[in-house]
């Protein structure tokens, strides 16, 4: 497809030697919110770290927003939060986004912003090494929101956090979507996948199922997305 | 740009970590003090004291910045960075510029107190001894960094103090004098930057004269930080395994 925001194409990448991803196909659309299921192991981080760029692959094409991964103007285009959250703990989460903020070239509002999107306004004078571990993922995922970011990479965003924040990060993902923002999210939980517009299952490095959730379901004629998961591992051995 | 937001980003880090502000400032200070009355007497102090002043700032930049950068490294925070349009020269010129005022606050003081206080003699210019020592605590600095990027933990990151720094020390001509050395190890000796350091400041602590060697030696110093730290830009990489 000429207008996806991710491309990927025969992707495989060896870490360490052992493969992680064994040829992996697939296409984002635009303005969609794309959930990545899996257990932990399956390679979605890998698949994650190859889409921004800093995967050394092995074969395959990833192409975003019309260029290969990793390219220089793609900088400021993806937001990316890592799994662990990645941030200086010896700063207050103000001081640590306003850094980020001045890197990505953003406008000074914008930490405000997304300290509040975030729900972290009750903490923005706090040191971040003294956050929770759900405050500092949030913390995390706001500097992924700095700027006009046109692709969201999200590893686990909502690990960890209570039912009640979770479904607000959803609802600003959905929101973000809505304006044209395209995200990818990760996430091992199986019951966040009926939120996602679209769903790539992984398993060993390869992909089980491209496919909506709905699709799924009746695809398998299963009643939830675990249950289809396990019938598609049946169906593949 | 980039490269003063990534320095005040640094100094900030620092000043919510009071103890290493208060320790950075004052242990080449304390060291120097200790020297003095280890001496007891003017006369050896003022002949040991110049090669201290180099050596001293050299080993604790060299220190912060190893360990500083490698938290860099294992926090994710260089690898955010590197999916950012931040450069890495202005990653490294940031360090540089932070650890520099830092480095320079702290070698004033050490060099101001030992020569009003701890009596130090000093025959050149005063500007020359803190322009030697700020080189010297740079290139301590640009080392560590560039060693930090052959670290994987902490623990690799401590050990490279008495590798990179220890033989430098023994060889810079503080123990003995470089000329009367091995010609194996004078060579060495040739090829540790430290040395070209210490040379510099026997030489103003002694002389008057701005000569050309004290400026080749200068220049010696100012390069090896400069290349150490464009080698330090090699080791940093957007994409990794």
């Amino acid at each position: 497809m000429v207008n996806s925001v991710v491309s990927v194409t025969g992707l495989t990448v060896k870490r360490g030697g052992r493969p992680v991803l064994r040829g992996v196909d697939f296409e984002v659309e635009p303005g969609t919110v794309t959930g990545l299921l899996g257990p932990s192991g399956c390679g979605k981080t890998t698949l994650m770290r190859a889409i921004v760029g800093v995967q050394i692959v092995e074969g395959g094409t990833v192409t975003v927003l019309g260029k290969p991964a990793g390219h220089k103007d793609l900088r400021d285009k993806i937001g990316y939060a890592t799994q662990n959250p990645a941030l200086y703990a010896d700063l207050t989460v103000t001081e640590a986004l306003r850094y980020f903020a001045s890197v990505l070239r953003a406008p000074a509002g914008d930490v405000q912003r997304v300290i509040g999107e975030v729900g972290l306004g009750s903490h923005r004078d706090a040191m971040v090494g003294q956050l929770s571990g759900g405050q500092r993922s949030r913390a995390s995922l706001a500097v992924a929101l700095l700027g006009t970011p046109q692709l969201l990479v999200l590893d686990e965003p909502t690990v960890g956090l209570d039912p009640v924040l979770r479904e607000e990060l959803w609802t600003l993902f959905h929101s973000l979507a809505a304006s044209g923002v395209t995200l990818l999210v990760s996430s091992h939980v199986m019951d966040e996948a009926a939120r996602c517009q679209r769903l790539l299952l992984m398993r060993e490095g390869r992909l089980l199922a491209d496919d909506t959730p709905l699709g799924l379901r009746e695809r398998t004629r299963t009643a939830d997305v675990e249950q289809a998961f396990l019938q598609l591992i049946k169906e593949t051995v | 740009m980039n490269t003063l937001a990534t320095a005040q980003r640094l100094l900030r880090q620092l000043k919510h970590d009071k103890r290493t502000v208060a320790m950075l400032l004052a242990m080449p200070t304390l060291l120097m003090v200790l020297l003095r009355f280890v001496f007891n007497n003017e006369m050896a102090f003022s002949k040991a004291a110049p090669a201290m002043l180099g050596v001293f700032p050299f080993t604790i930049m060299f220190m912060i910045t190893s360990i500083t950068t490698l938290r860099e490294r294992t926090s994710g925070t260089l690898e955010r960075l590197m999916t950012t349009p931040l450069g890495k020269l202005d990653l490294l010129f940031g360090y540089a510029l932070a650890f520099g005022v830092v480095a320079v606050v702290q070698v004033t003081i050490a060099t101001l107190v030992s020569v009003w206080w701890l009596g130090l003699t000093l025959v050149g210019p005063l500007w020359i001894l803190l322009v030697i020592t700020v080189l010297d605590a740079l290139l301590g600095m640009a080392l560590g960094l560039f060693v930090s990027a052959f670290a994987r933990t902490e623990f690799q990151a401590m050990q490279f103090m008495p590798v990179f720094v220890l033989p430098q020390i023994l060889l810079c001509g503080l123990f003995v004098p470089r000329e009367s050395m091995a010609r194996l190890l004078n060579w060495l000796s040739d090829v540790m930057p430290l040395s070209y350091a210490v040379d510099a400041l026997f030489h103003v602590t002694s002389s008057t004269e701005f000569t050309g060697t004290l400026l080749r030696n200068l220049v010696i110093i100012a390069g090896c930080a400069l290349l150490a730290l464009m080698l330090g830009a090699m080791t940093l990489r957007r994409r990794t395994p």
